[in-house]
């Protein structure tokens, strides 16, 4: 095997680490800072036609293909051939699934472009960082079916389940091996600097919704009550002017 | 039993004319911010009307409320946890900004900075939502004074269930109609359904006085409270993408203020009081299988606050001396318990809500009175309250799920002491006939009377502080947000930090509406033009221009673009006059 070159070592060593720091490190932030912008800055009121088929699409799609990746990044291979899943029934699965996500999750969101675009009080409303953040979202959406469609329905003979997940799979356990990623092909590399450049964006942008979906409502008493005092006002006492614990 | 204490209140429908100066009192306090311009905590709506949102009334359209499920048991009419996490990505049911109205304001600047030309300059609108030209077509209160009825009257709900119902038409036609005001603002439900509907937990019942809120903190913007609440009082900023509503004024109430809305009213008709209810029987009550039953139902949810048992179970449950105290001299109890002259709005959509009404009495002496007889004689009044199906019948659709007994039987009381007070001013010998007529003592007639037609301010308002000694010591009421006691501007970071986060408009800290308040009047007194650029989160144009977008010619040229002379049309001469031809 030919020694790893520096640009390797960067992209998949280091860079995810740092784009992972950013992503941890700019929620806490953000959170702390920026509980009030934590929203998902919803456009509904001004226009629900278009949205109505976009955001569904788009949504039900994302949360399929996030499915999908918990699938075939987290699961070694080693577990479902143990489960008695031949590698044809996998993939057959995975391309089916995979194609249908996929494809709805680009319709959905080239029709909530559109619309963000056409029509005017949606476009005035977006800021600076949607822009970015639909720049690098459509990239790896895009790259990712890319990706699936050309693998599984052209053929390849690269297995992701044997290279890039077990790469992905040893962030976590911290002994990525970046030989793995750098012997990829350019595809699924490119589809995964862009997944990590949107992971470290992830807290500046109005995806920080997705951290809070709202699956505590299931649960929780349809009436909620809270103590006056519990939780209100808008500014902390002044330096100085803390109670004693009296 | 387990009793909580409930801030509420009751209108006197008999008094409103129509002003509006609480609409507009509450919309300068709390909601003349931009993302919120079309917005109105409290509105004013003409009966028969479509009401605000237009036919918001309309649950098999709006889904708001509860129901009852197949099984009897309460359920949210929009439905359950699951469907609407599923429906989270596009709420079926939210009302557009036509079903409110597109806010608007007028291209003032024009009228002074238009060139001299042939015809004077007009001021046209201009959305607020995308700055374009636009034509006015309807707005919070445009059906006021039955503007554009019988047409849009029709589309009135309450008027559509109540011909259903009845088989009975309203006259429409002019001269021959009826018409009303009702005043409306959140009605802090003791069963609210727009905190059951939110799904991040962020909107809720504060335990101390029952005031319903939203935590800006929490919101995320998932709007299924809009949905959820029927009287579509919980409202939708678009610029923070926060959900916001009537907050009964607490920073006022909490030091014993009444609220804006009740503070400025002139008619003096609102009366502000605390409610003590057996928080145990609120499900039971509102599950009441039979709609005309939910009325008594509410009523049976409260307790007595002169029951020695009920007060001591009340201190028991840590509510304090002069609460309970404020509850026994509460006009709400008088209003709705002692006298029953009050009646909820929509009880039907089995939210108990807290904001009573007295109905109005005056359509049927109007009408009394113009058939050409005594309008305050007793026995003219009860015929023709009887007599009188139809506004019976519409007072009913909104005040007792349809059943007319009730309804009857407040007009009857009202009627009564208007006739026994008649003798009273006249000086004749009162008529105990009259209030016995209506199951009332003279004396009581009396008292009624004081608490209705003089209404003295501190028996209006009987509001008892906020008690910061209770609770978490380190979260006091005084470093609230805007509470009377201290500087509202006195918060971290000071006046000077208005503006954007760098995440768009919402972003950063909220800054207290106080503190919006103040820059604005502040820009609006020092600016030397009737719209001066800038600052960016400064309002010009009357009331609510938010400086979103910038419309062409909304905005005088900065000075470095401004052409040093007057512009000039072809063929002027340019020593000439310069004032606009006619």
């Amino acid at each position: 095997m030919s020694p790893l070159s520096t640009v390797d070592v960067l992209l998949w060593l280091v860079f995810p680490y740092v784009c992972l720091v950013i992503l941890v490190g700019g929620l806490v932030w953000r959170y702390r800072y920026d509980k009030f912008g934590w929203t998902t800055r919803s456009s509904q009121l001004y226009e629900r036609r278009l949205l109505r088929w976009g955001s569904p699409l788009f949504h039900f799609g994302i949360l399929v293909v996030l499915l999908g990746h918990v699938m075939g990044l987290l699961i070694p291979e080693s577990w479902t051939t143990a489960l008695g899943i031949s590698d044809d029934a996998y993939h057959v699965v995975a391309v089916a699934l995979g194609t249908v996500a996929g494809v709805c999750t680009l319709v959905g969101m080239a029709i909530l472009i559109y619309r963000r675009r056409t029509v005017g009080p949606v476009f005035s409303a977006t800021t600076k960082m949607d822009k970015v953040m639909y720049l690098v979202l459509g990239t790896v959406i895009v790259l990712g079916l890319a990706n699936t469609a050309i693998a599984n329905i052209l053929g390849s003979d690269y297995d992701y389940r044997t290279g890039l997940s077990v790469w992905f799979r040893g962030i976590f356990y911290l002994q990525p091996d970046p030989a793995l990623m750098a012997a990829a092909p350019i595809g699924f590399q490119l589809h995964a600097v862009a997944a990590f450049a949107l992971f470290a964006l992830w807290p500046f942008t109005r995806l920080v919704h997705a951290f809070t979906a709202p699956v505590g409502y299931l649960t929780r008493p349809y009436i909620v009550y809270r103590s006056r005092d519990a939780h209100m006002g808008s500014r902390a006492p002044r330096r100085g002017w803390e109670r004693t614990g009296s | 039993m387990r009793v909580m204490a409930q801030m509420g209140m009751v209108m006197n429908l008999d008094k409103c004319i129509g002003c509006h100066t609480c609409s507009v009192t509450c919309k300068q306090a709390w909601t003349n911010r931009s993302g919120v311009e079309y917005v109105w905590f409290n509105n004013v709506e003409t009966r028969p009307g479509q009401g605000y949102p237009r036919t918001y009334q309309d649950q098999e359209r709006w889904l708001g409320g509860w129901t009852l499920n197949r099984r009897g048991r309460l359920s949210l009419k929009a439905g359950g946890r699951l469907k609407k996490l599923f429906s989270i990505f596009a709420n079926p049911k939210l009302p557009a900004i036509e079903d409110y109205y597109e806010p608007w304001t007028y291209d003032y600047d024009n009228l002074v900075q238009a060139p001299l030309g042939d015809h004077v300059p007009v001021a046209r609108p201009k959305s607020l939502i995308s700055g374009e030209d636009m034509q006015v077509r309807w707005s919070a209160n445009w059906d006021d004074d039955l503007g554009g009825g019988p047409d849009l009257t029709r589309s009135d709900p309450t008027l559509k269930a109540m011909t259903e119902k009845a088989n009975t038409q309203v006259r429409l036609e002019f001269e021959k109609t009826f018409m009303f005001y009702l005043p409306r603002i959140c009605e802090h439900c003791l069963n609210p359904s727009c905190v059951a509907s939110c799904p991040s937990g962020a909107m809720y019942k504060r335990a101390e006085d029952g005031i319903v809120l939203v935590d800006q903190d929490r919101c995320r913007g998932w709007r299924m409270c809009v949905t959820g609440c029927p009287y579509k009082k919980v409202y939708f900023n678009h610029r923070t993408g926060k959900a916001e509503k009537c907050t009964f004024c607490f920073p006022r109430v909490e030091v014993g203020l009444p609220t804006v809305c009740s503070e400025t009213c002139v008619g003096r008709l609102r009366y502000i009081g605390v409610m003590l209810y057996d928080a145990d029987r609120v499900a039971e009550a509102a599950s009441t299988t039979d709609e005309h039953d939910l009325y008594e139902a509410q009523r049976r949810v409260f307790l007595d606050p002169n029951d020695p048992v009920v007060a001591r179970e009340a201190e028991r449950a840590g509510i304090p001396r002069d609460w309970i105290e404020a509850a026994q001299r509460s006009p709400l109890w008088a209003l709705i318990n002692t006298y029953r002259v009050a009646l909820p709005l929509h009880p039907e959509y089995r939210t108990m809500p807290m904001v009573w009404y007295i109905p109005p009495l005056s359509p049927v002496v109007d009408v009394v009175r113009d058939a050409g007889v005594d309008g305050e004689d007793a026995g003219n009044l009860f015929g023709a309250i009887d007599a009188l199906r139809i506004p019976i019948g519409y007072l009913a659709e909104l005040f007792t799920a349809g059943d007319p007994a009730p309804v009857t039987t407040v007009l009857r009381r009202l009627a009564a002491m208007r006739s026994y007070m008649r003798e009273v001013n006249l000086g004749r010998p009162t008529d105990e006939s009259i209030a016995a007529t209506v199951g009332m003592t003279g004396d009581e007639v009396q008292d009624m009377f004081r608490l209705l037609a003089l209404a003295p301010y501190d028996e209006r308002y009987v509001i008892p502080t906020a008690h910061t000694e209770l609770g978490d010591p380190t979260a006091l009421a005084h470093k609230l947000e805007e509470t009377a006691t201290e500087c509202s501007l006195d918060y971290e970071g000071g006046p000077g930090m208005v503006g954007g986060g760098p995440f768009g408009e919402g972003s950063g800290g909220a800054a207290p509406i106080a503190v919006e308040n103040f820059h604005m009047l502040k820009d609006r007194q020092t600016a030397d033009t009737v719209a001066d650029p800038s600052d960016r989160v400064q309002r010009v144009n009357l009331l609510n221009w938010d400086g979103k977008g910038r419309p062409e010619g909304l905005f005088p040229a900065p000075p470095a673009e401004r052409p040093t002379a007057p512009q000039l049309m072809e063929g002027t001469d340019p020593d000439g006059e310069v004032e606009p031809r006619p």
